[in-house]
């Protein structure tokens, strides 16, 4: 779901911005994005159900900001290389009882 | 590659091993056994001598590693980089011998992107990303591979 929702470039460049300025309307992010705001409005659908950003309702406007927490797993290596790791020296293992024969 | 707003981790991984230190070390080292256990390569236990580790998790995804001999200690120490998808790492295998064969310590230092840098939205960190990413869908298909 996060790769998918990442893969777009559009998408990505709308998370970016959201980044980079903080939070936005769904008008603001339009007029800088070259696209329709119908359009705009599914991207951040999806980035929203990803996790990716969060929506709050004020008056009219709907406003979109960042949730970096969703992408900690993915900058933290360390489980992922454990996890790796850990089946690789099991194949090891197994590899080494072949080689006795 | 140097990143100063990087954060160094490690990962440290230790087996007891029912094998004498120059078998594993026969494992560790020759092309045709690395390959059965870890990945495709043109190893050489050479130091300075560059090397790629590489598979096909699926058909459509290719994974390559880049790696350079750093240390050769037979039977002892084998030390290589290790550098992909935005980690920058060292990855080295410790063979002490016991009563019962090897005590195997491997050890994998290094860092990708800092959480904060990344943050930002700046376009460099994305590559790292969407490796992350790339990482995270391997790691599911091993789990699978275990299933």
């Amino acid at each position: 779901m996060l790769f998918k929702s990442l893969s777009d470039p559009t998408r990505r460049a709308i998370f970016e911005r959201l980044c980079r300025e903080g939070e936005q309307t769904v008008a603001a992010l339009t007029a800088e994005a070259g696209i329709s705001q119908p359009s705009v409005s599914k991207h951040l659908a999806v980035l929203k159900q990803a996790g990716l950003v969060l929506d709050r309702h004020q008056g009219r406007q709907t406003h979109y900001s960042a949730q970096l927490a969703a992408l900690t797993p993915l900058i933290d290596w360390t489980k992922e290389m454990t996890g790796f790791w850990e089946s690789r020296l099991d194949d090891l293992e197994d590899l080494l009882k072949r080689m006795d024969q | 590659m140097t990143n100063p707003a990087g954060e160094t981790r490690t990962v440290v991984v230790e087996r007891e091993v029912e094998h004498p230190p120059e078998k594993l070390w026969r494992a560790l080292t020759q092309p045709h056994l690395i390959e059965e256990w870890l990945m495709k390569n043109d190893f050489k236990p050479v130091t300075g001598h560059k090397f790629r580790l590489s598979r096909e998790p699926k058909p459509d995804v290719k994974v390559a590693i880049d790696c350079e001999v750093l240390k050769v200690e037979p039977n002892r120490t084998l030390s290589y980089s290790w550098v992909a998808y935005g980690l920058d790492s060292v990855v080295t295998f410790t063979l002490t011998p016991t009563a019962t064969g090897t005590h195997l310590r491997l050890e994998q230092s290094g860092f990708t992107a800092d959480q904060k840098a990344a943050f930002k939205g700046a376009k460099a960190s994305w590559p790292q990303f969407l490796a992350a990413l790339e990482r995270v869908l391997e790691q599911d298909d091993n789990e699978g591979d275990n299933a």
